[in-house]
Parts: structure tokens; sequence; C-alpha cells
């Protein structure tokens, strides 16, 4: 199934990626990376990801890696 | 299962040091990927600027070189003209671009350097705390306008893709915005054109990429995504401007 892999140590919580989604499939943590910032996550139980990019490519840290 | 997007080896692990939701980051990404498209990286030198971005050689596995504040497209010029084999490429913001750095833009340009030139629009001073930029647009409220810019006594904002354009030794201008998807695509194949005609030693290529500073701007990622649709794409339209071919120059 299309999936994607985020850098949690990376990542800002900038939020860009879960606007783009088209299935709202990403969201915030409450928890902090060690960047002190709220790290984002996948939450697909439906695996409804299609693999798409589109959070990849909005992405400023580059901490989204996509597998299709 | 097969990797679809990753990261462009042109650019190491290290964490950007950029605020969150800064355009820098995709910037970057497109010149390496652009990089890795092209297999250059090992006979690259990026320029970098005094900005946000100064500290751009930690995060690209080329050679970058450090330059005076808005020199960036001088100092190019030096490289390339003392190593012709190199691939040498610049990259500035609005304020060492367009304000400090406006001589060395406009006669490396006319000049028809063989440099590309990667120039981030995000209408303020980054890294000094947002002070009003030559692209700060009318009635924005910086740290140095706090009214709003106004015309009467700070002038109007400058168009650099339009204002590039006309002169004879620029070969490619064009703006994009890195808004959304779609605009990043359209971004990252104007970065690869820009590229291209320096491999295919067209002449100066020169790439606006309209970005967003949460930080300085005072708003959250969304907010400042907005307002680049609402506000900025109005005054600096987005298209490419002047794209001569090989045969064109000679």
């Amino acid at each position: 199934m299309p999936t994607i892999k985020i850098e949690s140590e990376k990542c800002k919580g900038c939020s860009l990626c879960i606007d783009v989604c088209p299935y709202e499939l990403i969201r915030q943590e409450r928890t902090i990376n060690h960047q002190g910032y709220q790290y984002v996550v996948l939450a697909d139980p439906e695996e409804q990801c299609t693999g798409c990019t589109l959070c990849a490519l909005m992405c400023p840290d580059i901490c989204i890696e996509v597998f299709k | 299962m097969k990797q679809v997007f990753a990261k462009p080896k042109a650019l190491n692990d290290e964490i950007m040091h950029y605020c969150p939701g800064c355009g820098h980051g995709v910037a970057h990404r497109l010149v390496a990927e652009a990089l890795d498209h092209y297999d250059i990286t090992g006979r690259t030198v990026g320029v970098a600027p005094v900005g946000c971005s100064v500290l751009m050689y930690d995060y690209f596995n080329c050679d970058i070189i450090e330059a005076p504040h808005g020199r960036a497209p001088a100092v190019a010029t030096g490289m390339k003209r003392s190593r012709s084999d190199l691939i040498v490429f610049a990259y500035q913001g609005d304020g060492d671009l367009a304000s400090i750095g406006l001589a060395e833009i406009v006669h490396a340009a006319n000049r028809g350097e063989n440099i590309t030139v990667i120039f981030i629009n995000n209408t303020v001073y980054g890294m000094t705390g947002g002070q009003m930029a030559p692209t700060t647009l009318l009635g924005q409220k910086t740290t140095t306008s706090p009214y709003g810019r106004n015309f009467n006594t700070d002038g109007y904002p400058i168009r650099m893709a339009e204002m590039l354009a006309p002169l004879e030794g620029t070969t490619y201008v064009a703006r994009m915005s890195l808004d959304k998807p779609v605009n990043i695509l359209k971004a990252r194949k104007s970065v690869f054109k820009a590229f291209e005609m320096q491999i295919n030693n067209v002449g100066f290529s020169f790439v606006e990429l309209l970005t967003i500073c949460p930080t300085n701007w005072g708003m959250d990622s969304m907010e400042s995504i907005k307002r680049i649709q609402d506000e900025m794409i109005p005054y600096f339209p987005l298209g490419v401007f002047k794209e001569k071919e090989t045969e064109d120059y000679i």
C-alpha cells in the first residue's frame, strides 16, 4: 500500500502538509521533538494514502519520503 | 514498494535552521533536484548571500562560496570567468539582491554572464528582523514601516523579473511561486530550465521565487500561503518573461 514516512526529528510542525493532504491523513502530535516543535504523524488506519506526494512537495524541511 | 519521493542527493541530512514554514527549504530542494537531474553536483559552485540562507553551505553537498552583502553575482562572475568548466549559481534574497546588490545583479545580467541566479522574494528582510525591503508591498507593515509602506516616502515595490527581462544579456527570466504543489512543480521546471541554459552556455538565467516568511509577517503558515495568493501574486504576476533559444544567442 502507498504510504509516507515522516522524520519526526526534522519536522518543525509548520502544518503545510496537513492542509494539502486530500484525505486529511496527517495530524499534529501533542508531544514535541528534540527541536521543541510539535511534529506531525501519519494517521492512516484505513490505508487511504495514495502516495500522491503533495505533502512531500510542500514540506520545507524535506522530512517526508513517499513510497508507492 | 518503490520510493517515489526522496530527498535529493545534493542535500545532506543536516536539520535546516529556517523557521517553520519558511520557503527556503523548498527552494533549496528545487536547486538540489536540478543538480541531481543534470548530475553536476561535483562541478557546481554556489554563491551564498547575506541573509537567512547565509548558512546554505551547511546543507548542500556542492561547494558554496560566501559573498559580501549583495555581491553574489559579482563573485559568481569571477568564479565563472576563471573556471568556465564549473556550473555557478547565486542564491539571493530580496534585501540582498534588490536593495544593496541592485547594481551587481543588473550589470551581471546586462553583461550576459553565463550564471544562474535564484532570487527568493518574501517582501521583507528576513534575517535582520523584518525590515522593509524594496519588494515590500504597499501598505505592508514591517519593523521600519510600522504604519505600512507609503509610496510617497518609500516608493513602489520593485519587480525584478520585469526589470531584467528587457536587458539584452538575459536569456531566461521567470517568476514562480512556492505556495502550492502545482506552482512548486512549475517552479521546479523553471529552475531546471535555468540550469540547462547555463549548461548549454546560452547565458544569464534568473528565476524569482515568491516564498512565505511567517515569522516576519506575523502570521501562521496557512495565513502566509493565503497572503501570497491574495496579495503577492496580483502584484508580482507569475510566468516566464523571457526565454531565448541557443540559436538566438549565436
